[in-house]
């Protein structure tokens, strides 16, 4: 069993990574609406399928004219990025902003609109999809420069040349926001509205501006991750984004919800267990546990790691702001 | 106004609750929208087809025959809610359906308190006629025997002894892996793993399952639905495995070459209970027909909805003859469908005291090279009678 187990383990570490930086852009942008707003952004899952869907069109109308792979990803990418920012700031202009002008103050009300934007959201692509193609399943078009793979080690790690794409283009896009976050002037302003939003404001920051940025670029991140989720599982559906979103939500909890390195390692955390329970546990447990109770071992675990530190991984306490 | 606008509207209500007399009308349920409309739609326009051909015969007989399409989306609560919608219409005296056995079997539940006659073409987990249910047939074969065909199959022709099964939890995609899993055993085979998932999009974590799995694996057994399989074998060739793989008649679909890849799902042998339109040389001039109506081309639920409801149309004329002309009651339609004797497009029917057709044909099929679903190679056709029958 032991045996079994080292055989395989490179390579479920390597396809843990995949998952993982899929599950860390989408929960970066939970975390930073969070952050800003102190609201748990749900339609998220719904932008990231945007971009997923996105991906898979312009791969079909663009992959025969565009010869070169890498190109035509970059488009969809870009493409992909732009789209689902947009649909970001439309979801906070006509369904939150509303209700933050009005004074709300009780929290459960914008949540219960996210659940009914993402649920508009699901049903508005099916609806696109189905009077554009009578399509319910989208399959990404398989273009061959990203579909090269090679043995590492010896055979002991199966790569893809797109899961090395996906892990190389998140890493880019974490790296590109942290700089964002903590070198730039927007990235201050951000800062600032998470801290104190009224303050914030006296200090001459457009408290508007900077929360609609904040869902742009959390929603930009969150279409290019479509996109590569598309390319590394190839099908795709309108309610492709609820699972990875609960989980991306999950990660950005695990790190410490608010705070963007946290929802990173979260992310990457969470890929890691998935896909570990995922391979293992069959052979762990003789077959009596199957693949199925991947997510009750992994959320069990996350339970006992909340229990243990229930700021988040890389939380910091912060006291109730009066 | 508005004292009109409800007696209307009371008269209207009042209609419904009557029924028109000359009206007869014929369900179907089956999931039009969402992941497997692809082949609920077959068993609508099947259904559909056989109807319209009937119309002019029931005009003779002083009645206007009509299909009612209900869309289950292969989903249990709908499914039910439609199966109360359809039993407070008093003139639909049928059903032709459903296509998922989870559906079939609480909606049947819902159609007996009436005596509502229902005809699967596509049902095939063994308690949807096994409970006794004097409404509830099928044309089909079932999944313990199709399961079983499929274990011969792979053990006396393909000379596998190690499978690694996969299903999707469902009523179906369980029951038929496990009916698999037993007669393999029982040949001398060997399951390496038996593992369950609703994952839709990462199979990775199963795929390294395969990989690792001692003894290698010769073949991969999947039952469940081509929206699951399509995806799961487009990942498996990706990373580079080249075990064969075997499924049921979930897989069988033009969807699912499309989701996979041709090249990847070519060889992909499965069993059937709807065997494909060049089995049935009788159903080529329907086909044509229904090419022409619908541009598309038809796949073997379509043939088998034909032929369900052609079952339910002969029992309907028998009763009413029987009731003197007049439109018929439903009990009498459903102890009609009973005793029907015919040859359909698929070959005998006639129904067993549980419901089941008394010779089912089971087809054991590979998917070609080509993409079109059509050229799949028919490799054997077994003509089996249910377990247990009378």
């Amino acid at each position: 069993m032991l045996e079994q187990i080292l055989v395989l383990l490179p390579q479920v570490i390597f396809d843990g990574f995949v998952l993982g930086f899929v599950y860390a852009m989408v929960a970066l942008g939970y975390t930073m609406v969070y952050g800003v707003l102190e609201l748990i952004n749900f339609a998220h899952a719904e932008v990231f399928m945007i971009g997923a869907v996105v991906g898979v069109e312009v791969f079909r109308y663009l992959g025969p004219h565009i010869g070169n792979g890498f190109l035509l990803l970059l488009v969809a990418l870009l493409l992909a990025g732009a789209i689902s920012g947009m649909t970001a700031i439309l979801v906070e202009r006509f369904a939150y902003r509303p209700l933050r002008k009005r004074g709300t103050t009780n929290r459960l009300v914008p949540l219960v609109t996210a659940i009914g934007v993402s649920f508009i959201l699901q049903d508005l692509v099916r609806l696109i999809e189905g009077l554009w193609h009578n399509e319910f399943f989208l399959r990404m078009r398989t273009v061959e420069d990203l579909e090269g793979s090679f043995d590492l080690f010896g055979g002991a790690i199966f790569v893809q040349a797109k899961s090395l794409i996906l892990i190389g283009v998140s890493i880019l896009m974490l790296l590109g926001l942290t700089y964002l976050v903590n070198r730039t002037k927007l990235g201050v302003a951000i800062r600032a509205v998470a801290q104190d939003l009224h303050t914030a404001s006296l200090m001459g920051i457009d408290p508007d501006r900077i929360i609609s940025r904040t869902f742009l670029i959390g929603g930009s991140l969150g279409g290019v991750a479509g996109v590569l989720f598309a390319l590394q599982y190839t099908v795709i559906t309108p309610y492709v984004g609820f699972l990875p979103g609960v989980k991306a939500f999950t990660a950005a909890v695990l790190g410490g919800i608010g705070n963007i390195p946290g929802a990173m390692l979260g992310g990457l955390v969470l890929g890691q267990l998935e896909n570990f329970f995922g391979t293992y546990l069959p052979i762990l447990t003789d077959g009596n546990f199957g693949t199925e109770y991947k997510d009750v071992v992994a959320f069990l675990l996350l339970v006992f790691i909340l229990l243990v530190r229930p700021q988040g991984l890389l939380g910091q306490v912060v006291r109730e702001k009066v | 106004m508005r004292k009109i606008g409800l007696l209307v509207a009371g008269a209207a209500a009042l209609g419904m609750a009557l029924g028109q007399a000359n009206v007869i009308k014929i369900a179907t349920q089956s999931p039009l929208s969402g992941p497997q409309a692809a082949l609920g739609e077959q068993i609508k326009l099947g259904a559909e087809l056989a109807i319209e051909d009937a119309k002019a015969r029931f005009r003779a007989l002083g009645f206007d025959l009509q299909l009612v399409p209900y869309d289950d989306q292969a989903n249990p609560d709908v499914g039910v809610a439609n199966a109360n919608r359809i039993i407070n219409d008093p003139d639909i005296l049928g059903v032709v359906g459903h296509l998922n056995s989870g559906v079939a079997i609480p909606a049947s539940e819902v159609y007996v308190r009436v005596g509502l006659v229902m005809v699967s073409p596509a049902n095939t987990a063994p308690r949807v006629t096994d409970r006794r249910l004097p409404n509830v047939n099928r044309i089909c074969g079932r999944d313990d025997v199709q399961g079983p065909v499929g274990a011969e199959y792979a053990v006396n022709n393909l000379k596998v002894k190690n499978v690694f099964v996969i299903h999707d939890k469902t009523t179906y995609g369980q029951g038929l892996a496990e009916e698999f899993r037993k007669r393999l055993e029982a040949l001398g085979g060997r399951t390496v793993a038996f593992v369950g998932t609703e994952e839709q999009a990462n199979f990775v974590p199963i795929i390294n399952q395969i990989r690792g799995a001692r003894p290698t694996p010769e073949l991969v057994y999947f039952g469940g639905i081509y929206s699951q399989i399509g995806p799961f074998v487009k990942q498996l060739r990706e990373r580079g495995l080249r075990t064969r793989l075997m499924g049921g008649d979930g897989l069988d679909a033009s969807e699912f070459v499309r989701l996979a890849g041709k090249e990847n799902a070519a060889g992909t042998f499965y069993t059937t209970v709807a065997g494909p339109v060049s089995a049935f040389p009788k159903a080529r001039e329907v086909a044509q027909k229904f090419k022409q109506k619908y541009g598309k081309d038809i796949e073997g639920f379509g043939i088998y909805a034909y032929d369900a409801a052609n079952v339910i149309l002969m029992a309907l004329e028998n009763a009413i003859k029987a009731s003197g002309g007049r439109k018929p009651t439903r009990e009498l339609v459903a102890q009609e469908v009973r005793k029907v004797r015919m040859e359909g497009l698929t070959g005998s029917i006639e129904f067993d005291d549980k419901g089941d057709n008394k010779k089912a044909r089971y087809f054991v099929m590979q998917v070609a090279a080509t993409g079109n679903w059509a050229d799949n190679k028919l490799i054997r056709i077994i003509e089996l009678a249910p377990p247990g029958s009378r």
